[in-house]
């Protein structure tokens, strides 16, 4: 159980984010989760969104580079060792974190997006330990 | 079996050649001096009159022509014909902002198409071809040019003109084409779309291209021939000596038959205008010998190239030009090391990138920066951010081991790099020297 995560090519300089959430806004595109990656002379936006697919669609027109990456969204109980019991169960199985970020919900919900080598492995591990997953369905409600 | 579309002339010995260009140099600059008032004047100025050019020989002492002389004497300063007797114009795209404006007469046309036909007869062209023309057609030379020499050979030809690529495609299939003329990043192009279109090379029915109006490098002949499953031969021409097929390659595909009996070719010394010795770099300059409406002694091309006069594996004797290696005006010097921006083409085809780059040249506490930015495409881009550094410490590398300086590589957004209509703006040089 994945979600589909859109990563966007940015130039590193005044502008360039703004063209983007200028587009998205346009077309009424809602971002539930957002993190950005940079160098010195380009980033990589990363996007959850409520239509994926539109979205690519607004963002190719707009005459940005994008792709669809497969990540992880994680219901996180929002007390004390929350994370960290996520985190022990991807080590425990071996599975290697890229990269992960945070958002918030609508209602109380706190979650974190996870970018794994093996998206497979880690939803199992992650439901076999009871860990609750956002699907694509749920994450257009949240 | 090696073809040829003028047998005798192409593979005429060299001391054929030398006389036919003695006689017809004598005649070409009695027309110019006759019919050519500005050329006229700069032979005076040098004390010269025909009498003094006896054959090939004598043609160094002559005085050059240089774009700047086509800009003074534009439109019809140079013009060697009678209103009357000429029927065509062709000129340049303009890039520098020279517009070059040549002119023919039915004489001039039929030696350029003749030209043509020899090209297309070495990269195997019979009447049995089909012959897909995705040149442009109107002012540039490439159409109309490979049009005519097309039609010279017998081949049924197809003057789809640039553009349109998915009509390009369905023509090529559905008329099952087999020889293809364009320039190579349009032949490249047209490759990667069949590709992307699942169409195999053994499913393509091109068996030829020949590709010109552009420079283009050995790594990327290589990789259209596989993509299309063709043999790449180049052509080589300008539009102030009638367009393409002032040269071309045959089937050795290491160089291009200059038509001597039509052009005769010199190297010079750009510095010192000295001629130079067989097998020696430096820029090319054409001298026309039969041309009526546009004659032109000793035109500098800017080209830089060496000459060979080797023997070569198809028969024909005429010399051969390598693919010109720069030019003299676009020759970079960068912290004193000489640098052509065909170079920097070469380690990005090789690498994966599209020909789409801008080479940005700057000086920043009195020492020269060099910036290569090349356009992020979707094939290249991921997620990842150190995969996409690591490729550009790769092309960094890449770019030193060919030029030996270090380069600055820079991703930027796709379609942010200007494209104009035709040849595209490689080198922009902000150095105030």
């Amino acid at each position: 159980m994945s979600v589909k995560q859109i990563s966007v090519f940015l130039e590193n300089k005044p502008g360039s984010l703004l063209k983007m959430t200028q587009a998205l806004a346009a077309h009424q595109i809602d971002m539930r989760a957002f993190s950005l990656a940079e160098t010195s002379d380009f980033g990589i936006a990363r996007l959850l969104v409520d239509d994926v697919i539109a979205t690519s669609t607004v963002l190719s027109d707009a005459g940005f580079v994008s792709s669809l990456t497969p990540v992880v969204a994680v219901e996180v109980p929002d007390v004390p060792g929350g994370l960290n019991q996520v985190l022990e169960s991807l080590a425990e199985d071996g599975v290697n974190v890229e990269y992960m970020y945070a958002f918030v919900g609508k209602g109380a919900g706190a979650y974190m997006v996870f970018r794994v080598a093996d998206t497979y492995r880690a939803t199992a591990t992650l439901t076999a330990r009871g860990i609750k997953l956002v699907d694509q369905e749920q994450l257009e409600q949240l | 079996m090696e073809r040829y579309y003028q047998p005798e002339i192409e593979t005429a010995s060299p001391e054929q050649i030398k006389a036919w260009q003695d006689e017809k140099l004598v005649k070409q600059v009695r027309h110019v001096w006759d019919c050519v008032p500005y050329y006229r004047k700069l032979m005076e100025e040098k004390g010269l009159t025909p009498n003094d050019i006896k054959g090939r020989d004598d043609l160094h002492k002559l005085p050059f022509l240089s774009k700047y002389d086509l800009r003074e004497a534009y439109p019809y300063g140079l013009m060697g014909a009678p209103l009357k007797d000429c029927v065509r114009i062709q000129s340049t795209s303009g890039t520098t902002g020279k517009r070059v404006v040549a002119f023919y007469t039915q004489h001039d046309i039929d030696l350029w198409e003749d030209c043509c036909a020899r090209a297309i007869t070495a990269a195997g062209g019979t009447n049995e071809d089909v012959c897909q023309i995705s040149y442009g057609y109107g002012l540039f030379t490439g159409g109309p040019g490979l049009n005519g020499g097309s039609h010279k050979v017998g081949c049924l030809t197809i003057p789809t003109s640039s553009g349109n690529t998915e009509r390009q495609i369905m023509f090529i299939m559905d008329l099952s084409a087999t020889i293809l003329c364009c320039t190579p990043s349009y032949a490249a192009y047209l490759g990667e779309t069949m590709k992307e279109m699942g169409l195999t090379p053994d499913q393509i029915p091109l068996k030829a291209g020949i590709f010109g109006a552009e420079a283009w490098s050995e790594e990327m002949r290589q990789s259209i021939q596989e993509t299309l499953g063709i043999k790449a031969y180049d052509i080589y021409g300008l539009t102030e000596l009638s367009g393409p097929g002032v040269a071309f390659e045959c089937s050795a595909q290491n160089g291009m038959h200059i038509n001597e009996d039509h052009f005769i070719a010199e190297i010079i010394d750009p510095e010192t205008g000295e001629v130079l010795p067989d097998g020696t770099q430096g820029e090319l300059v054409f001298t026309s010998l039969d041309k009526e409406a546009f004659p032109l002694l000793r035109y500098r091309t800017r080209d830089v190239c060496v000459l060979s006069h080797e023997k070569c594996s198809c028969g024909r004797t005429h010399v051969k030009m390598c693919k010109p290696r720069g030019r003299t005006d676009d020759m970079l010097i960068i912290r004193g090391v000489n640098v052509f921006p065909s170079q920097i083409e070469t380690v990005l085809l090789n690498q994966g990138y599209p020909a789409n780059y801008q080479i940005i040249v700057d000086r920043v506490n009195n020492t020269d920066t060099l910036d290569v930015q090349v356009e992020m495409t979707p094939e290249m881009f991921t997620d990842n951010l150190g995969e996409i550094t690591s490729r550009q410490r790769e092309l960094v590398d890449g770019l030193r081991s060919m030029l030996g300086l270090t380069a600055k590589v820079t991703l930027v957004a796709p379609k942010s790099i200007t494209r104009s209509e035709g040849k595209a703006v490689r080198v922009i040089d902000r150095r105030k020297i």
